[in-house]
């Protein structure tokens, strides 16, 4: 078995802000692998899934800046992530670690226990109107809701996105914008080729403030 | 594309201004015409996408990251006609897509977005070994294999691995073979074949669902010589061929080729084509099905000047891999009959297909009928099993590869 990249085949650059999104990760990833030594000892799923949740939120909701919240995501989705962080595919240090060796019956189970957490609140501060509007309108001329729901609640494949953090959406579309995540399939750097980066900001910003139940 | 938006720009706003003209003229003064989204605005498989209804809650179905287990592999559910029998050949194969045998008998098999790698599967005597030989390649769908060595195309770059079936653990670094491809991920990925003349035959799709792109850069098929010179246009005006092969007797290319999304649920058509002259046009975007201007790209054009597919393939239904049976296992009657394995439609909110047919052909080369062959796999509105290419093994079984169970079946025939 050899890794052969063809020629054409570059590895996708990483982002403009590599250098402090490191340094960010670092403490992460060291509580990851101290958490996963731990977890290691541990013989349950729902044991070993307190380590997600210590960054990504018990109640299916993060804190975390750039860390995303995981409730009420589609167990498919959560499937084909943890295969791309597994398989070295997704470029995040600390979710390759923690991916790192889990069996396929691994990624269903943590995807069941995802699944199980309650979809994240809309964000205690209001929206401001106009970016809330240019949101909005953006989502009827790109219509994120075709694949993600008409209320951005995810199915398979495709995320939920409402009441998402908002820096984390934002991260993720310029990292699907420019290629640096190829995601599951291709369509996302495609969707997003025509917005401008104040685009992204608008739409982050919208869909983190969804007034939604599920 | 720069090409394809700027007709789009010129062409909606007078079709935009003739319409206002009808209805309201006097308004002209007033009101400029809509500016429509920018082609490289919306996404290659949604351009024309309805904004409400069940049709606006589509979109692309992939394969599950995870391979069915081979216990829960859907056999018992397939039905193939009486002698036949269809067994697992390879399970644990994600994404399996392209299907090739080398000459020591090893199956090659590619895929696609999912899994990005090419496998070997060794046959040892009863128990088979599914290897990684390449991976982390991007859309790596085109295979062939060809005096002992393996071609790979991705939307990017031909390559070529020598003495693969020596080297299966330690393979050899790939060898440059073509780099001119224009590399668009949208229809970007290959089906690759050598045809009787001894070149490689390499399609390039259009960058898009539906757009003009330049015609000289995509939605054609196009051959080259083994070292990647002499490039010379065979077909123009094919939307996304994802299969092909060489008439057993004539040599003349046949090719499926599929069509539009979502223009609507049962329109148009995919195709069976016959190439028949070098550099004919088969229609794409003027012409759909062989008698269907485009809604967009239509207009002033004529479907009597392009080629019309043979055969009909339902809509949709995404046809992809086929060969000529030239084996000697299946009943006489499948002697250089077309198998096409139809993936079935994600544009659609019926889905169907998800087979594999037979296309029997009049000693003309044109085509007599059309049966189901391999069938089971939709259930409830969904798919067990997607095959996506065709292989007759050299014992005559024919092999179908499956990207969305993760495996791939061998059916055989037993003279009773």
């Amino acid at each position: 078995m050899t890794s052969a990249l063809g020629p054409g085949a570059q590895s996708p650059p990483l982002p403009a802000r590599a250098a402090s999104a490191a340094a960010l990760t670092l403490p992460i990833l060291l509580g990851v692998l101290l958490g996963l030594a731990a977890g290691a000892r541990a013989q349950t799923v729902d044991e070993r899934f307190t380590v997600c949740v210590a960054c990504h939120g018990a109640d299916g909701q993060s804190r975390i800046p750039e860390t995303p919240s995981l409730g009420g995501q589609p167990a498919f989705f959560v499937i084909a992530q943890l295969f791309l962080f597994r398989e070295g595919r997704r470029n995040n240090p600390a979710m390759i670690a923690a991916a790192n060796g889990l069996t396929n019956d691994d990624l269903l189970a943590f995807a069941d226990r995802v699944t199980k957490l309650p979809p994240p609140p809309p964000p205690g501060d209001p929206p401001d109107p106009a970016r809330f509007a240019r949101g909005r309108t953006l989502t009827f001329r790109h219509p994120c809701g075709v694949c993600h729901n008409p209320d951005f609640s995810g199915r398979e494949q495709m995320p939920r996105l409402a009441n998402q953090r908002e820096e984390y959406l934002l991260k993720a579309m310029r990292e699907y914008k420019s290629g640096a995540r190829l995601g599951y399939g291709g369509a996302m750097a495609q969707e997003l080729a025509g917005l401008s980066d104040q685009d992204l900001i608008d739409l982050a910003h919208f869909l983190s403030h969804q007034d939604v139940k599920r | 594309m720069k090409k394809a938006s700027q007709t789009r720009r010129i062409i909606w706003p007078i079709v935009a201004v003739a319409g206002l003209a009808l209805a309201a003229w006097p308004a002209i003064a007033q009101q400029p015409a809509p500016e429509p989204p920018k082609q490289e605005e919306v996404p290659f498989w949604a351009v024309g996408r309805p904004l409400s209804g069940p049709g606006a809650q589509l979109a692309p179905v992939p394969a599950f990251p995870i391979p069915t287990p081979a216990d829960k592999l859907p056999i018992a559910k397939m039905k193939v006609p009486p002698g036949f029998k269809v067994e697992i050949y390879a399970a644990n194969v994600f994404d399996a897509r392209g299907l090739r045998q080398g000459e020591k008998g090893t199956v090659f098999v590619s895929s696609l977005f999912g899994a990005g790698k090419i496998y070997a599967i060794v046959d040892k005597g009863g128990t088979r070994e599914v290897k990684t030989i390449a991976e982390k390649l991007e859309l790596p769908n085109g295979i062939e294999f060809h005096k002992g060595s393996l071609y790979v195309a991705t939307n990017k770059v031909i390559t070529r691995y020598d003495d693969i079936e020596n080297r299966l653990d330690n393979p050899p670094a790939p060898v440059t073979v073509y780099d001119q491809l224009p590399g668009d991920i949208p229809h970007g990925w290959k089906f690759i074949k050598i045809g009787p003349d001894g070149k490689l035959y390499v399609p390039v799709g259009a960058p898009c669902n539906i757009c003009e792109p330049d015609p000289e850069k995509y939605a054609q098929i196009r051959r080259i010589n083994l070292d990647g010179s002499g490039m010379e246009i065979v077909a123009r005006g094919v939307r996304n061929t994802v299969g092909f092969d060489f008439h057993p007797k004539t040599g003349e290319l046949y090719f499926t080729d599929n069509q539009r999304d979502w223009l609507s649920e049962d329109m148009p058509n995919d195709e069976l084509n016959r190439l028949t002259k070098v550099g004919q046009h088969f229609g794409y975007p003027y012409c759909h099905q062989g008698d269907f201007p485009d809604p967009q790209f239509g207009w002033g054009k004529a479907c009597a000047d392009f080629v019309k597919p043979i055969l009909l393939l339902g809509p949709h239904s995404a046809p992809l891999g086929m060969r000529f049976y030239t084996g000697k296992m299946f009943p006489a009657k499948y002697t250089n009959a077309i198998f096409i394995a139809r993936h079935g439609p994600w544009n659609r909110t019926k889905k169907y297909a998800a087979d594999v047919v037979a296309v029997f052909l009049n000693p003309n080369g044109t085509v007599k009928s059309m049966e189901p062959f391999l069938t089971g796999l939709v259930e409830n509105n969904t798919y067990l099993g997607r095959p996506v290419d065709v292989l007759v093994l050299k014992d005559g079984s024919l092999l179908v590869s499956d990207d969305h169970a993760g495996a791939v079946y061998r059916v055989s025939y037993e003279k009773k």
